[in-house]
């Protein structure tokens, strides 16, 4: 385990910023946070979460795919991609570093998605422990623990000293590289802030939220359930859940026409969304009713389906305090979550 | 005068189920923290009794839902309205968009809604309940006890600029009606009509660039009923589902300020529901302000059938070169 204390930590950032370009949480105004490619000087926030996760790192909202000209009868396909560079994103929190693992079940797996590869392939995660979960939490819910939180490295900011622990190949090159601006350690201290972490977890509102009632191969079980209707009655068919979501990682292609050629643009897709999946006989799902189950039913049944019973959702609680109508995963679970939930 | 309590919506519901006016309540549901109120139909007091609430943070406008609950083969539906929410329920009717006859309308005081974002910044992480006393608003703490802090510096800010508190429409009132208020609402604007163009398009940019085109301010928005609207009917042209750059950044919320100019009743609901805490109101103020500015004052929903300026020529109205070269944009 090697350490930086605080008062170094610009000189911390520095020196990774020197080797790839670092990203971290910023304050911005009216509490808002995100990720920003750190100029020298700028200081990281405190905050719990960005308000969009480090999904977009990985799975940009909008992205060119490529390109096609043709001429006569040959067809010129031109891959756009530019992102080359190794980049390190610091700061990630247990739910969305876990966040990634689901998102690599769906695009590592064949057909791989080559772009989403590129970037994980070039990315660095350097999480962080959480102090201070918030009410909206429930990552362990899932089986995630924010006192442990993974990453290519393992994070914990004490009052006065990082604490980083490498945990992949990636994550001890990167270490390595700063070994000018840190040193060896003892594990005492990120001891005593896992057991803090542990006993703030045991008070959060939502820790006995349980998933058990959910998960492979339950799909008669909750399909018909009656409760539907009524969960979905005022959901509004907006994006927001699936666009601040960590996991959601439905998307469209559309090729458009333009003065050079063909260009094929994703971009991210919801559920929610009465011209989701839209085909020549309409969209399948045709009440909202039905976009709202297919949502949930996603993230608790049929994702673990099909990964070795992996849910989707990693309790990171941005649904919770994003949504307009303020229904989210927590309320569904409650109400479908038979005895365990009440 | 009588304080209008929770338990005074379910008594006057209790009422209105039991002598058959209406068959279900549109109310708000209590959720797992003090901030998440969810729109809710009730259809028996126990239900009511259980999760009805009705707080500071009951801030949804059930106007828009009336299109859907009316249309619905199920005798009259009872619906609490605070008085910004009867504006929008009167530009509904004027804009003939749910059935009258199927509603029985209860007008209930406000005496302004929280926003928890402000509550957020103030005390931080772990907000485990919000209560009002009067003028002081106690937040219970996960790390730090309580915290006290005061109404006015956590309300939301179409409270703080609130417009009325007079009801335009209801079959009932509840409680003492209010007072249209002279408000500061288009100070704000004038901020911005101060900016020289380039400074304001910056702003703007700077705000729109953190869409992520949910559509929640168009799907919350009373004044947005379209069946389809263009920007989720691929036959459109116009269609998108991200904003690929800039220019469908503001191209969406542009062409959303437009199209609602002159019905929107500044019911504030699309900056509330805003996830990245766009000030979209701010857009439709503007248009409301240049409204009055040239076509008198105006007030969309203040009263079912009024004809909007923009869609109502007089010999008098003034030229679009007037309005392009006045002194005071």
């Amino acid at each position: 385990m090697r350490k930086c204390s605080l008062a170094n930590s610009q000189l911390l950032f520095d020196k990774i910023a020197e080797n790839m370009p670092l990203y971290i949480p910023v304050d911005l105004e009216k509490g808002r946070v995100a990720y920003k490619q750190y100029q020298s000087g700028m200081k990281m926030s405190d905050a719990l979460k960005t308000d969009r996760s480090a999904k977009d790192f990985f799975f940009p909202q909008t992205e060119n795919l490529m390109e096609f000209k043709t001429e006569g009868k040959s067809i010129e396909i031109i891959d756009t991609r530019s992102e080359a560079q190794d980049f390190v994103v610091f700061g990630v929190r247990a739910c969305d570093v876990k966040s990634l693992e689901v998102l690599d079940k769906v695009f590592l797996a064949e057909p791989v998605d080559s772009y989403y590869k590129n970037r994980r392939e070039h990315g660095v995660i350097v999480s962080m422990a959480c102090t201070r979960p918030t009410e909206t939490c429930f990552c362990s819910t899932f089986g995630i623990d924010a006192s442990a939180p993974a990453g290519d490295i393992e994070c914990y900011k004490t009052e006065d000293a990082f604490y980083f622990d490498a945990k992949t190949e990636k994550g001890k090159a990167l270490l390595s590289k700063l070994d000018c601006v840190t040193e060896d350690c003892g594990d005492e201290q990120v001891k005593a802030q896992k057991e803090q972490i542990k006993k703030v977890l045991d008070k959060l509102p939502l820790k006995d939220l349980k998933a058990d009632e959910f998960g492979a191969d339950k799909t008669d079980k909750f399909f018909n359930s009656p409760e539907w209707k009524t969960l979905s009655e005022s959901c509004l068919g907006c994006g927001t859940c699936t666009f601040v979501c960590p996991t959601c990682q439905c998307y469209d292609i559309k090729d458009f026409k333009t003065n050079k050629g063909v260009q094929r643009f994703r971009c991210w897709d919801s559920c929610m969304y009465s011209d989701f999946t839209k085909m020549s006989a309409g969209q399948p799902r045709l009440t909202q009713m039905e976009r709202f189950r297919q949502r949930f039913m996603h993230k608790l049944v049929y994702f673990p389906t099909n990964n070795d019973g992996m849910f989707s959702c990693v309790g990171c609680g941005r649904c919770v305090a994003k949504c307009p109508i303020s229904m989210n995963i927590v309320k569904v679970m409650k109400t479908l979550g038979g005895k365990n939930n009440d | 005068m009588q304080k209008i309590t929770r338990e005074t919506l379910i008594e006057k519901a209790k009422s209105l189920l039991a002598d058959g006016t209406v068959t279900r309540v549109l109310g708000w549901k209590k959720g797992d923290f003090s901030y998440d109120v969810t729109p809710a139909i009730f259809t028996s007091v126990e239900q009511m009794q259980n999760d009805f609430v009705y707080s500071e943070f009951s801030g949804a406008n059930f106007s828009k839902y009336l299109i859907k609950e009316t249309k619905k083969e199920d005798g009259k539906v009872l619906v609490f309205l605070k008085p910004c929410d009867t504006y929008s329920f009167n530009q509904l009717l004027t804009e003939h968009r749910f059935d009258r006859e199927k509603v029985y309308a209860v007008g209930i005081p406000c005496e302004g809604m929280l926003d928890e974002n402000k509550i957020k910044k103030a005390v931080g992480d772990g907000i485990l309940s919000v209560c009002c006393d009067g003028d002081a608003v106690k937040v219970e703490t996960l790390y730090d006890g309580v915290k006290q802090l005061n109404k006015g510096d956590v309300l939301s800010e179409r409270c703080l600029n609130c417009k009325s508190k007079k009801h335009v429409a209801y079959d009932e009132l509840l409680g003492e009606d209010g007072e249209v208020i002279d408000s500061n609402r288009f100070d704000e604007v004038e901020k911005l009509e101060k900016m020289t163009a380039d400074e304001r398009f910056a702003f703007w940019q700077n705000e729109l660039s953190r869409c992520i085109r949910c559509n929640a301010c168009r799907d919350v928005c009373p004044a947005c009923t379209c069946e389809k609207c263009v920007f989720d009917n691929p036959n459109s042209g116009v269609e998108n589902k991200s904003p690929a750059n800039s220019f469908e950044e503001k191209m969406f919320h542009i062409i959303r300020a437009f199209h609602v100019a002159g019905r929107c009743t500044d019911c504030g609901e699309c900056s509330r529901v805003c996830p990245q805490q766009i000030p979209l109101h701010l857009l439709n103020r503007k248009f409301i302000k240049d409204i009055n500015a040239f076509y008198g004052d105006y007030q969309a929903g203040a009263e079912v059938g009024s004809r909007a300026p923009l869609v109502n020529y007089t010999k008098e109205d003034l030229e679009p070169s007037e309005a392009v070269n006045r002194e005071d944009k």
